[in-house]
């Protein structure tokens, strides 16, 4: 865990993302400091209050009731932040076993359980979400199950090529030929070499998660009594944001979105460099003079 | 081999009645489609009569839906045991029937198949322009590996790719819509009168803004992957007997690099499809472009469950037996598993 850390410390991509997360954390956490309004207050509502442009009252003007963007925004990063980890956690646990399972007994459990992988894989899940949370209630507890069930099976196929992998090694092999208990194996022997990769595909399961709730709240399918960034997109544009020219009211919570969704993609992209390394280099490259001219068997080894 | 892609289109016939079923219970069990047409000034008869219309009023699948042995010899379907809701869906379905749409009154299938074309349109357009750009950039950024070039071709695609859909359709629209005249949206200009030429011009200028959104959301993904892909080939020894050989870098790139890199494109199309048809729903709804996705859309603000079913049964299918194709393309493409 220490390697894993200083091995981070040292990859740029993962830092800045893992600093993105951070700040953003940070910012929903202590929104009530940093947010000058708070949302939830009645304010009364003048013609020239809404869509105001950005000014020193309002840094990033009103929206189309009035209230000020910016807290709106502040306030924002927790919807996303809650949905993101919620559905992934739950991704993360439904995909984890199958993989685990799936990899660790093989056989016809294993078939069974790849091709209802491959089958929920193929259907799209957009669509799938919306027909389900415009069945249910467009509540934030049905929104995070929702995306949740529907996010597990890259994870699914990533656990489970790794647990393959794991299983045959010799100290799992040993502690069966002592006649380890399969579960005991599983749980002391296999899991913990799993896990650093599941933990790096949980970062891009949350940027996923907070992408597709976006677009659900985008479609009118958001919980009508919370303000997530997406909800905030779809209010300023059904409600005339484009025609007012309000760009501000469009701008903040995309940018948002945004952020957070690099940052989780910059920091598994980061984990998986560190867990994965790849030869980043080729024989193309200028450095291969270098090669050619009798130091070929080191950059091939190393 | 045949029995490869029989094994494959044996495969894709089960996900499509997983699909049939998923889709069946989705909008039966999980409610009755007419509690949810909330609307107070519907009479109970109404409701009833609506319930009766769309055959709602059946059982959903087993007619001896009562263990009472005296009422189960008189099931609840009447004479025929068939007389289910789910029979009922099947057969419909068979003869191409999804039923009538609760907001226009008009046959499901007939209002998808018209819109099934401008989304074909819009994926096509976006889709190739994205593969075609997004491999170029991909070839570019391996064979200028851990350069500037590199890095920034590397920052852009994960940013493209965090983006989403359709805040970038907004933003597109925002700045085309003020700065350059482009349309507001739609397929073309209602009532202009025009015709041929003039009309595909037009048809076009409504195409522009959406295929842009669509291609620029995709390149970043093609771009990552035939990255990858590239780097893994020239790493390869051949790679070197090629330079030795004396050939020059573009034909390096072209005859071996490329050629061995579009196996993993093609599947990434395909993985993609899902992704795809979630894009094209973000951008129809953005641009008011007459798709399916659009028709999602304005079905779920309109409560019009038949019209969402059957789009979403459209696009699940679509989706199947694109995989399907591409998969057996994929069997053709590559010799190793051609000739296995």
């Amino acid at each position: 865990m220490r390697d894993f850390w200083q091995a981070l410390r040292r990859n740029r991509m993962g830092v800045i993302g893992l600093i993105m997360i951070v700040l953003t954390l940070l910012m929903a956490i202590f929104a009530p400091l940093l947010a000058p309004y708070n949302p939830k207050e009645r304010i009364r509502v003048t013609l020239d209050s809404i869509y105001a442009k950005p000014s020193l009252e309002h840094p990033f003007g009103t929206d189309d009731a009035g209230k000020d963007v910016l807290s709106n925004f502040i306030y924002g990063a927790r919807v996303s932040l809650t949905v993101g980890f919620f559905a992934s956690f739950i991704s993360v646990v439904i995909g984890g076993t199958i993989g685990l399972i799936s990899g660790f007994f093989g056989g016809k459990i294993d078939n069974l359980l790849m091709r209802f992988t491959d089958i929920v894989l193929v259907i799209p899940d957009l669509p799938l979400a919306v027909v389900l949370v415009a069945l249910t209630k467009p509540s934030l507890m049905n929104i995070i199950i929702v995306i949740g069930i529907l996010g597990w099976t890259g994870t699914a196929r990533l656990v489970r090529s790794q647990t393959i992998s794991v299983k045959e090694r010799k100290f799992v092999l040993r502690a069966k030929a002592i006649g380890a208990h399969p579960l005991y194996i599983l749980r002391n022997h296999i899991f913990p070499l799993v896990l650093p990769l599941m933990i790096a595909n949980t970062v891009l399961v949350i940027s996923l998660a907070i992408l597709n709730e976006s677009a659900l709240a985008f479609l009118g399918l958001g919980d009508p009594s919370t303000l997530s960034w997406g909800q905030m997109l779809n209010f300023a544009f059904t409600r005339g944001a484009m025609s007012s020219g309000a760009w501000w009211a469009l701008l903040a919570p995309g940018l948002g979105i945004v952020w957070l969704v690099l940052g989780c993609t910059l920091l598994g992209q980061g984990f998986q460099q560190i867990l994965n390394p790849r030869l980043e280099s080729h024989h193309l490259q200028k450095s291969e003079m270098i090669a050619l001219e009798g130091s070929h068997v080191q950059q091939a080894t190393g | 081999m045949t029995k490869l892609i029989l094994r494959k289109l044996g495969w894709a016939l089960l996900t499509i009645a997983f699909v049939l079923l998923l889709n069946f219970f989705l909008f039966r069990v999980m409610g009755d489609p007419t509690r949810l047409l909330k609307d107070p000034r519907l009479s109970q008869a109404t409701i009833e009569a609506i319930r009766v219309r769309f055959g709602l009023d059946k059982p959903v699948i087993n007619c001896f839906e009562t263990l009472n042995p005296i009422k189960a010899s008189l099931n609840a379907c009447g004479v025929n045991p068939f007389n289910t809701q789910f029979a009922a869906y099947l057969s419909n379905l068979l003869k191409g029937d999804l039923g009538v749409s609760f907001h226009s009154q008009r046959p499901v299938a007939e209002l998808l198949t018209e819109r099934l074309w401008n989304t074909l349109l819009l994926i096509g357009a976006g889709q190739i322009l994205a593969i075609i750009i997004g491999i170029i950039l991909g070839l570019v950024a391996a064979w200028k590996a851990r350069t500037v070039l590199d890095y920034s071709a590397l920052v852009g695609s994960l940013t493209v790719w965090s983006l989403p859909t359709f805040w970038l359709g907004i933003l597109l629209l925002f700045w085309g819509s003020n700065y350059l005249g482009l349309p507001l949206g739609g397929k073309e200009t209602i009532g202009s009168g025009l015709t041929g030429l003039k009309r595909l011009g037009d048809i076009g200028t409504h195409l522009l803004l959406p295929t842009l959104t669509f291609t620029l959301v995709f390149i970043g993904e093609y771009m990552l992957i035939m990255r990858s892909t590239v780097l893994d080939v020239l790493s390869e020894d051949y790679i070197l007997t090629a330079k030795a050989k004396g050939l020059s870098t573009f034909q390096i790139l072209k005859d071996h690099a490329l050629r061995n890199a579009m196996l993993p494109i093609v599947t990434i199309v395909a993985l993609n499809l899902g992704f795809t048809v979630a894009g094209a729903i973000q951008i129809e709804t953005v641009f008011s472009w007459p798709g399916l996705g659009l028709t999602i859309f304005e079905a779920v603000g309109r409560r019009d469950y038949p019209v969402l079913q059957g789009a979403f049964l459209l696009l699940a299918v679509s989706v199947v037996l694109a995989n399907v194709i591409a998969d057996l393309l994929y069997t053709f493409l590559d010799p190793r598993v051609r000739l296995a």
